[in-house]
């Protein structure tokens, strides 16, 4: 059986989703022990062990809270000598990719990044990554040793499989050499109602919006709908609206049951991040653009014109019930 | 005020506005149109804004094939001061870690307090060359960072998280990531595009750097075309739209 090390991501003491989807698929794939490093960390073994999780490697040294990436690789690196991983799986997120990135320069393995998919085959581990921002996948196979690939949120379905953990105090010395890139302070900037990788409906515009000024009119339609707004890299990169918003190959994935674009033309950059999704919309005065080909329903028309009007249909709808 | 020496990787990649393909041993197909990456764009923008604050020097540096130092006269003539190019055709198809090991060895000799990267290149996206060259330079890293203060060896970044952002402070010698929200890249100006011509583009092999082309820690197997979402219906806007969203949202049972 291979050995399969995940690391679980906490964030402000919470437990991030990635982890367990990932464990969902990593079971199949061998025996799987989960590291969990900073506040929160004991809490989250019960989930990740009901997710598949033999061993939980714990420690809840405020140091995983307090530094940037490096008290967690050398937290990893120490356990991976002590009990040798065949394969390391991340999350393709911001605190696991800065850790995976100097695990693997530490460790000299190298690792495959921006996954969407991993099997096993021929005794080792193939991973599938998008390129050119999705048009086309590239079969890889991990031959680093240990292999460390880096899964996209999003990519499985996380579900139970009924198993709990080990759990195992992680004893692991941190040098003050890696206590370098402080966090000093957490600061909410939007009032998030609905996060949108979390959302059941997510409503994203394009550079079809016309300017900022009309973000709200997408405002407006996802809080009709109890959903979120998201946007294409290139409102974003424009100074539209933030980088928290951007969905895509460089920004956050989603798989919403409905998602619908507004004057996005559908880049590859665009669509990686959002076409597992269950039902698409799109709303594009271009009946040629991209998006029309994957979405469920194409309207062709004037955006400014029929998101305020559908937002009033939601509204009057959900009136009625 | 401390002078202070920046180094920004650059990077040439396919013009994002163009269609891209792939060659036969599936590296990127490059005698498409290239443009200096447009997230490097950004982190070679606010190294200029530092500079100009602070005064100092920017240094660029770039791995690629000759052709890349195309991608560094765009940053001298937006105002870096000159380039490092490695340019090798071992090189080729070199993955996130040979990447990072040889900025690494063309970087460490300069001494630079602030190293600036993008947050991932436009092409291969893996993110992965700056925590990489982060550990290889021995230095911390302050990732995705939309504002950065520099306040004498204090380095400190307002760093992109999913609700907001949350403040990381360090102390120079460090590496930065930058998102695009960091600063809108400036024009070349005409000026800036004469006086680029003349400035430093030195030229590295990898023998000049003692770096081992080692084996790669992947092998492509194959690759394929992303399986298609089928098409659903297309209608124009007659007035009838609403009513027809409103029932895909309710089959959906959003509402």
């Amino acid at each position: 059986m291979a050995k399969i090390l995940v690391v679980a991501e906490l964030s402000q003491g919470k437990l991030q989703p990635t982890a367990v989807e990932i464990l969902t698929r990593a079971r199949d794939l061998g025996d799987v022990a989960v590291v969990a490093l900073g506040s929160g960390a004991k809490a989250a073994a019960d989930v990740l062990g009901k997710h598949g999780a033999k061993t939980a490697y714990v420690n809840e040294d405020k140091v995983f809270d307090e530094f940037l990436a490096e008290p967690a690789a050398d937290a990893i690196e120490q356990l991976h000598k002590e009990d040798v991983a065949d394969l390391i799986l991340f999350g393709f997120t911001s605190d696991s990719r800065d850790i995976a990135g100097r695990l693997a320069a530490r460790l000299g393995c190298g690792l495959i990044s921006n996954a969407s998919d991993i099997t096993a085959s021929d005794g080792g581990f193939v991973a599938k990554v998008p390129y050119f921002g999705g048009a086309k996948i590239a079969s890889m196979r991990a031959s680093g040793k240990p292999a460390i690939v880096l899964v996209r949120p999003k990519s499985f379905e996380a579900s139970e499989s009924g198993g709990s953990a080990e759990i195992k105090e992680l004893a692991v010395s941190i040098a003050d050499g890696s206590k370098r890139a402080r966090v000093v302070d957490q600061v909410v900037e939007a009032s998030e109602k609905v996060k949108l990788e979390d959302a059941k409906v997510v409503v994203s515009g394009g550079r079809g919006m016309g300017g900022p000024d009309n973000f709200p009119l997408l405002e407006a339609l996802a809080g009709a709908l109890g959903g979120a707004v998201g946007a294409s890299r290139a409102v974003v990169d424009a100074g539209w609206v933030p980088y928290s918003m951007q969905v895509g190959q460089t920004g956050k994935s989603v798989r919403p049951g409905v998602y619908i674009a507004v004057g996005i033309s559908g880049a590859m950059q665009h669509t990686v991040g959002m076409k597992t999704s269950k039902v698409i919309i799109a709303i594009n005065k271009d009946a040629e653009a991209p998006i029309m080909k994957m979405a469920d329903l194409g309207v062709v028309g004037d955006a400014l014109k029929i998101v305020p009007a559908l937002t009033a249909a939601v509204k009057a709808k959900k009136g009625q019930h | 005020m401390k002078v202070v020496k920046i180094v920004v990787t650059v990077k040439q990649v396919p013009d994002p506005n163009t269609t891209q393909s792939l060659e036969s041993d599936h590296s990127l197909a490059r005698d498409k149109e290239v443009v200096l990456d447009p997230g490097d764009e950004c982190g070679v923008e606010e190294g200029l804004q530092l500079k100009e604050a602070h005064g100092g020097e920017v240094v660029l540096v770039s791995m690629g094939p000759e052709r890349a130092k195309d991608a560094i006269r765009k940053g001298l003539s937006m105002g870096a001061d000159r380039g490092i190019l490695i340019s090798d055709p071992a090189l080729a198809g070199a993955d996130a870690l040979l990447t990072a090991k040889v900025l690494a060895a063309a970087i460490k000799p300069e001494e630079p307090d602030l190293v600036i990267c993008g947050t991932e290149s436009y092409d291969s996206s893996t993110g992965m060359v700056p925590p990489m060259l982060a550990e290889l330079l021995g230095v911390p890293q302050l990732t995705f960072a939309k504002k950065v203060e520099v306040d004498g060896t204090t380095l400190k970044i307002n760093r992109q998280t999913s609700d907001g952002h949350m403040v990381v402070e360090a102390t120079t010698p460090a590496l930065i990531t930058v998102t695009a929200a960091i600063a809108e890249p400036r024009y070349a100006s005409l000026k800036g595009i004469m006086a680029a011509r003349s400035k430093e583009v030195k030229q590295l092999t990898l023998a000049d750097l003692g770096v081992d082309r080692g084996t790669d820690s992947e092998t492509i197997e194959g690759v394929s075309d992303a399986e298609a979402r089928k098409a659903g219906s297309i209608i124009e806007d007659d007035g009838s739209a609403v009513d027809r969203i409103v029932k895909v949202l309710a089959d959906a049972k959003v509402i």
